[in-house]
């Protein structure tokens, strides 16, 4: 089964991040404001800097590394930048975050995002 | 969206296609896409095109498809009707309905007037004949080139910006062309009489012929036009005769309607007429007495008329300032404000007659009324942006003229780099590798008119921003005589409306004390702002409110809410205090001790005289840094905007030259003030002697001891713009050093804007201001060391003792590490 439980939302900080730590790379998983759940691959498509590490704002984070910022839904950049980062479906129950550490695939966004990716 | 909903979004009509109208289009879609149901009539049978640049079409450097803005599939893809070839004849404000001449109907909620302006025609007789043209749009751009394909001699009426520019582009398809001006002097309301006479010089040698204080009395032919004749009798022939004398905003249509009108229609602040549901905007505008031929301040209409129109109803068009750039290869002119001055107005001038160069600043109060600059015009923006700002010049007087280079910011590149002049290779942006050719090529296919565009598509001036002089000429020069800048009040971000200077302003008389506070008093459009605006509320809640306000981790940067400097590949750097640059075998001992045990990768020595360590994974700062705790460091806060290190050399205590114990007053120096957060990052430094090996004089506050005391710089920077310091004053002992280095550091804190250096800071409000709040203010100067002294009560706690401890834990380790048998099924 390729849902794992990551920990309380507690645990995240509003309008923060915490990082699950994957054996294929580091995954992060976002809180927002309005405590919506968000995970992304922990890199951004600029040069790969740790998006986990930069600020939260709306559903959208700051790249720490050169102010890139990328959609939490999609993982797209915001115009004009262009690059995409991979996305995982994530959910919350009971106060528990739930993780799919498959790299969604479901969802349109994630899956035009994925291919731009591979072909990048 | 459903038909349902299609029918109730209420109906928005712009009445002419042009760059103003459109514009607001563009700032509506990009607030609200969905809002209203769009229509656009436009006379012209063409989509939106640039019209600033019909003078490159005309001279052939251009084409008319690369002039065009947003062609139809542009309508298309937005949802907007667009009605082209057909004018608007009628409009009934209470059916609320615009009638159109092919007998087109249409009702509207709001209404946008973009109008434009119309060619003034002197009405002598012969004005109606064949070959008699104006210099408006498309449709004369082509007359004119089919009668340059099969005629000779022109005569273009009107020695202004436009007339010259059709007389240029004439010249260039290979007329013979000969302008007419009613002055004795070119370009009179941009120009005085000495830059006017060298521009005259330069056309004549380009080829040009001028006839000067002549006034038109006929244009004379029999149904073709074949020649001019003037109020003196004499004649001139010509087989194409352009009237180029000025436009009047075209009310024709606001009259009909019943809107008051004068020179323009008139519109109030948020571009409303006098009938609410009607906005105008664009060259048919008259806006506190003021009517706008160039782009700049269309735009800044656009985006307020858009505002409203989403119903955000938040911004004010407070009017514009203009500067004139002639779009004439070859030649460099730039006129920006009052530049005739009165009585009570100092002039600068400089004239280099034999270069061809001539520059001429007036000046009021110790501020720029108005610049014209001929031959060298690369300060041109610079003069610009200090007239907007009001920036006090005095300080800089002596080396105004010679150009931001020798105003002690020699930045990069040298002066002589004239943008036009270099290839399409030429690297502009050094932070970022961004080539002339690249910028020129996005301005032209993306249409990008302001910097920020420029920055955001090619990241060029994006970085360290010393190149932004170069790209603002290369916009200049691509976009021709006028181009938007970032207004002198600027906001902070796009989620407010407000300047730095207002947050800072409003802050303490509101009494707001946390972020959301501000954010709800002040209208933010986004809930929880952003990266930009957020570090810098932190900021000044933090000096408005010390021992109060809770500083916010989630609105730091990742470095300060870590307490350690982010590297590329995601690891931190690590740098102890080494107080005043004077350390221990013992505390060295230490360091090596720790970076052995973390495996530390890189060891290097800092600028600042310490111990930079690089390469430290995340979850070994904690643990690291209660290593270092116990061999008595603290944070050396590399990484934040706050005070950064003290550089000292060895002074009096080892220096045969040495006057004072420059270590000893640089360390006194640092644990008086590290810990403290301001606007920008901040380095001290104390030398021993005027020999100065300490480098104080590119510092933000440097000490330099005599014999007989101490001299105290301020404003100095080493870094992305070279900057020596100004020199402050001379003090005599230790405690003094103390209390007006106290006092500057808190005045900056209290006035600069977020991220904003001491040496620019110093620029726009001027060495005087400090001297007076510093030197001569002995009062206030105490009152502000008191306050600096207050404020570091709170901050010097050090954040690495307090994390070593377990603070914030969650910040430094994986919320879940997952063994690979974990996620295998």
């Amino acid at each position: 089964m390729s849902w794992i439980e990551v920990g309380e939302l507690s645990e995240i900080p509003r309008l923060g991040s915490r990082v699950v730590r994957l054996p294929g790379g580091d995954v992060a998983v976002f809180r927002t404001g309005d405590d919506r759940v968000f995970a992304l691959r922990d890199a951004c498509p600029h040069r790969g800097g740790p998006l986990s590490q930069g600020i939260v704002h709306g559903h959208r984070v700051t790249c720490p590394l050169h102010n890139w910022v990328i959609e939490l839904e999609t993982g797209e950049a915001a115009g004009p930048d262009t690059g995409c980062t991979a996305g995982y479906a994530v959910k919350v129950q009971q106060g528990r975050v739930w993780l799919n550490v498959e790299p969604a695939r479901d969802s349109q966004s994630g899956e035009a995002c994925l291919q731009r990716v591979a072909s990048a | 969206m459903s038909a349902v909903m299609e029918q109730r979004r209420p109906r928005l009509v712009l009445v002419g296609n042009g760059m103003a109208g459109v514009r607001t289009l563009e700032e509506l879609l990009k607030l609200e896409p969905d809002k209203y149901e769009i229509t656009v009539f436009g006379a012209e049978p063409y989509g939106n095109y640039n019209r600033i640049l019909l003078s490159p079409v005309l001279s052939a450097e251009k084409t008319l498809d690369e002039i065009m803005l947003n062609d139809e599939q542009w309508y298309q893809d937005n949802g907007i009707r667009l009605c082209k070839g057909r004018k608007v004849v009628k409009v009934d404000r209470k059916a609320r309905r615009v009638m159109a001449d092919d007998g087109t109907e249409m009702g509207y909620d709001r209404l946008i007037l973009a109008t434009g302006s119309d060619p003034f025609i002197i009405p002598v007789p012969g004005h109606d004949l064949d070959g008699v043209v104006t210099f408006r749009d498309i449709h004369d751009v082509i007359a004119m080139l089919e009668a340059a394909r099969t005629r000779k001699r022109a005569v273009v009426i009107g020695g202004g910006l436009l007339g010259l520019e059709a007389a240029n582009g004439l010249l260039s398809q290979g007329m013979e062309v000969t302008v007419v001006h009613l002055m004795d002097s070119l370009m009179e309301r941009q120009l005085d009489t000495a830059a006017a006479a060298l521009l005259q010089q330069s056309l004549e040698q380009k080829g040009l012929r001028f006839l000067m204080a002549h006034q038109t009395e006929a244009i004379l032919g029999d149904g073709r036009v074949q020649g001019v004749r003037f109020k003196d009798g004499s004649e001139v022939a010509a087989d194409l005769v352009v009237m180029a004398v000025g436009i009047r905003p075209n009310t024709a249509l606001a009259k009909e309607m019943g809107l008051y009108c004068e020179r323009g229609v008139l519109v109030n602040d948020t571009m409303q007429t006098y009938d609410p549901s009607i906005y105008a905007v664009g060259e048919c505008v008259q806006h506190r007495g003021q009517t706008y031929g160039l782009v700049a301040p269309l735009w800044e209409q656009a985006k307020v008329c858009a505002n409203h129109l989403a119903e955000y109803g938040i911004a004010r068009y407070e009017g514009s300032l203009t500067s004139t750039k002639l779009k004439v290869t070859g030649i460099d002119l730039f006129s920006a404000g009052d530049f005739t001055g009165d009585e009570t107005c100092d002039e600068l001038v400089f004239k280099d007659a034999a270069r061809g160069v001539y520059k001429k600043l007036v000046l009021k109060d110790g501020r720029i009324r108005g610049a014209v600059l001929y031959g060298d015009t690369l300060d041109g923006p610079w003069y610009f942006q200090l007239m907007r700002d009001a920036t006090p010049v005095d300080d800089m007087r002596q080396g105004l003229l010679f150009g931001q280079a020798h105003v002690g910011d020699s930045g990069h590149g040298s002066e002589a780099e004239r943008v036009a002049s270099l290839p399409d290779s030429a690297e502009i942006c050094g932070c970022n590798g961004v080539c002339k050719g690249t910028i020129l090529k996005a301005i032209g296919e993306k249409k990008l008119f302001t910097l920020e565009e420029v920055r955001a598509h090619t990241k060029a001036s994006a970085s360290c921003g010393s190149c932004t002089g170069l790209v603002e000429s290369l916009l200049a020069s691509a976009v021709g005589g006028d181009y938007s800048e970032a207004p002198a009040k600027k906001p902070v971000c796009a989620c407010t409306v407000h300047s730095h200077d207002e947050l800072r302003e409003a802050i303490p008389r509101l009494g707001l004390k946390t972020i959301p506070e501000v954010m709800q008093a002040l209208d933010w459009k986004n809930p929880d702002g952003c990266h930009v605006c957020r570090p810098a509320l932190n900021f000044y809640l933090l000096c408005a409110w010390p021992g109060e306000y809770v500083d916010d981790g989630r609105s730091r940067f990742i470095n300060e809410r870590v307490h350690a400097n982010i590297q590329k590949d995601g690891t931190y750097s690590v740098v102890p205090r080494i107080w005043g640059g004077v350390t221990t075998p013992a505390e060295l001992r230490a360091i090596a001790d720790v970076a052995e045990k973390f495996a530390v990768p890189t060891v290097k020595i800092t600028g600042g005289q310490r111990i930079d360590l690089l390469g430290v994974k995340k979850e070994d700062l904690p643990a690291m840094w209660g290593d270092l705790n116990r061999a008595g460091f603290v944070s050396g806060h590399a990484y934040g905007k706050s005070l950064r290190t003290v550089k000292t050399c060895v002074g009096s205590e080892w220096c045969r030259f040495g006057t004072q114990d420059s270590t000893g007053m640089g360390i006194r120096l640092e644990q008086m003030t590290w810990g403290s957060w301001t606007p920008h990052k901040f380095k001290m430094a104390v030398s021993g002697c005027p020999r100065n090996c300490a480098e104080a004089t590119i510092k933000d506050f440097g000490v330099v001891a005599v014999d007989s005391g101490w001299e105290l710089h301020v404003g100095g920077n080493g870094g992305v713009k070279l900057r020596g310091t100004d020199f402050l004053c001379k003090v005599s002992t230790p405690e003094e050093v103390e209390e007006y280095c106290g006092a500057f550091m808190q005045l900056y804190r209290e006035e600069a804007r977020y991220l904003e250096r001491t040496a620019p800071w110093i620029e726009r409000v001027g060495l005087s201001h400090v001297k007076q709040h510093i030197v001569e203010d002995a009062e206030g100067r105490k009152r502000l060391h008191a306050r600096f002294l207050a404020s570091q009560v709170e901050a010097q706690v050090d954040p690495w003792a307090e994390r070593a401890q377990g603070k914030e834990a969650h910040e430094f380790i994986p919320i879940k590490p997952v063994a690979l048998k974990e996620v295998t099924p």
